[in-house]
């Protein structure tokens, strides 16, 4: 079952024409990876997918609503309910503990300090970063940050994983483990995952390919 | 990769029977490829020609698989030999896929088409490996990453000749 569709998304930042006509579905619990050389619009059509970014034309369908004609306020309300991000870096609240900014979403949705603790911890555990929790982000590896930040986007148990070059600042060991813990944890609670990377090994890590060039998504479907 | 030279390495370890050296071989090596008896006794038998083996016991009874091999001296300094050379690093697609590119152009169709089929085949490939890798112990981790840094290798070829295609097809038109 679609779970995203995106048709014929248009945007440009000035003259530069970012998508052309881009367009993909993501199916519920599958991992997409988006691949295709820099400047391709990957991040922008990312962007554009999770309501970060409004497309000049074109639409977004998230289930059987319409992400494209919703005010601000829904779709952040929608980004925050119902989505997870991972970024390369500078995702974490430096000034909170690890544990604090994993339990940061669930906070924001209401729940108690201790039961968000609580929930958190279970991530951190499951993502093996529950040994930094009480250290700020400042003071932990790449790595491990690239896990707290997976743990935070996984907590509120999102239907959709936005994930832009989560691996892009670390060695290859680190990079195949972030891949290994996100994309488990990802099929154990039945998230989708679209990962944007221009790394094959990462790629390898999905269900099926997604290739954008010069703003255009070209879907490979593989039937096995 | 050389059998016999496998066969040699393992009899380092003290003389052994041909089927016990398949089972060692297999257990090993053989991940998804055992070797057959036939392969096994016709390789025992060009070392023991070529001096690098030799006989050591025969258990009562007759057949091939009453024997058990040694390594000789020979043998040894044979796979310290094979150790310390390196294999030819060898561009072994390249010359196919760039062959199929120029024709490609050269005959009006799509070049594209044909790097995007072998960027999904590569990557199928990959992905295969990579589940492979998450079941597997150390051993099986080792020789899927091998098989999967050569494989992005030539994905990134496949890019970089795709971000160029227009500049090909022009020399290749002149
Ligand atoms: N905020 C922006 N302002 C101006 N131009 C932008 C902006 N964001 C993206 N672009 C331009 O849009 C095009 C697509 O950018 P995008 O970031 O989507 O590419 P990408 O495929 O993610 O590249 P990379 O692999 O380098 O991250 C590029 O030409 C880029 O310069
Ligand atoms: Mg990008």
């Amino acid at each position: 079952m679609s779970l995203l569709v995106a048709q014929d998304l248009h945007k440009s930042f000035g003259k530069t024409h970012a998508l052309e006509g881009a367009g993909l579905t993501i199916r519920a619990g599958e991992i997409v990876a988006v691949m295709g050389p820099s400047g391709s619009g990957k991040s922008t059509l990312l962007h554009c997918i999770a309501g970060i970014l409004p497309p000049d034309s074109g639409v977004v369908r998230y289930g059987d609503r319409e992400l494209t004609s919703m005010s601000d306020r829904e779709r952040s309300e929608l980004r925050r309910t119902d989505f997870g991000f991972v970024f390369q870096f500078g995702q974490l609240v430096p000034e909170l503990t690890c544990l604090e900014n994993v339990a940061l979403p669930l906070r924001l949705s209401g729940m108690k300090r201790k039961d968000a603790e609580r929930a958190a911890k279970d991530w951190m555990a499951k993502l093996e970063v529950d040994g930094v929790a009480d250290q700020r982000p400042g003071e932990t590896s790449g790595g491990q940050g690239q896990r707290v930040a997976i743990a935070r986007a996984l907590v509120t148990a999102p239907k959709v994983i936005f994930a832009d070059e989560p691996t892009g600042a670390l060695d290859s060991l680190n990079g195949e483990r972030v891949m290994h813990l996100l994309t488990s944890a990802a099929r154990e609670t039945g998230a989708a995952v679209v990962l944007v990377t221009h790394e094959a090994r990462v790629a390898a890590y999905s269900d099926r390919e997604v290739v954008v060039r010069d703003g255009k998504a070209r879907d490979v479907e593989f039937v096995r | 990769m050389a059998i016999g030279h496998a066969l040699l390495g393992l009899l380092e370890g003290g003389p052994r029977h041909g089927y016990d050296l398949k089972r060692a071989y297999d257990e090993r090596f053989g991940h998804d490829r055992p070797l057959a008896y036939g392969q096994v006794y016709s390789t025992l038998s060009r070392l023991l020609k070529n001096g690098l083996v030799a006989e050591a016991g025969v258990e009562a009874g007759d057949g091939p698989e009453r024997k058990r091999y040694a390594i000789t001296d020979a043998g040894v300094t044979d796979v310290e030999r094979w150790l310390g050379t390196p294999e030819k690093p060898e561009p072994y697609l390249q010359n196919t896929l760039y062959s199929k590119v120029v024709l490609a152009l050269l005959s009006g169709r799509s070049a594209t088409d044909v790097l995007d089929t072998q960027r999904a085949a590569h990557l199928s490939v990959m992905r295969d490996l990579t589940k492979r890798k998450a079941d597997g112990d150390l051993a099986d981790q080792l020789i899927c990453d091998f098989a999967l840094f050569h494989l992005e290798a030539d994905l990134r070829w496949l890019e970089l000749t795709a971000a160029r295609l227009d500049k090909l097809a022009q020399e290749v038109g002149k």
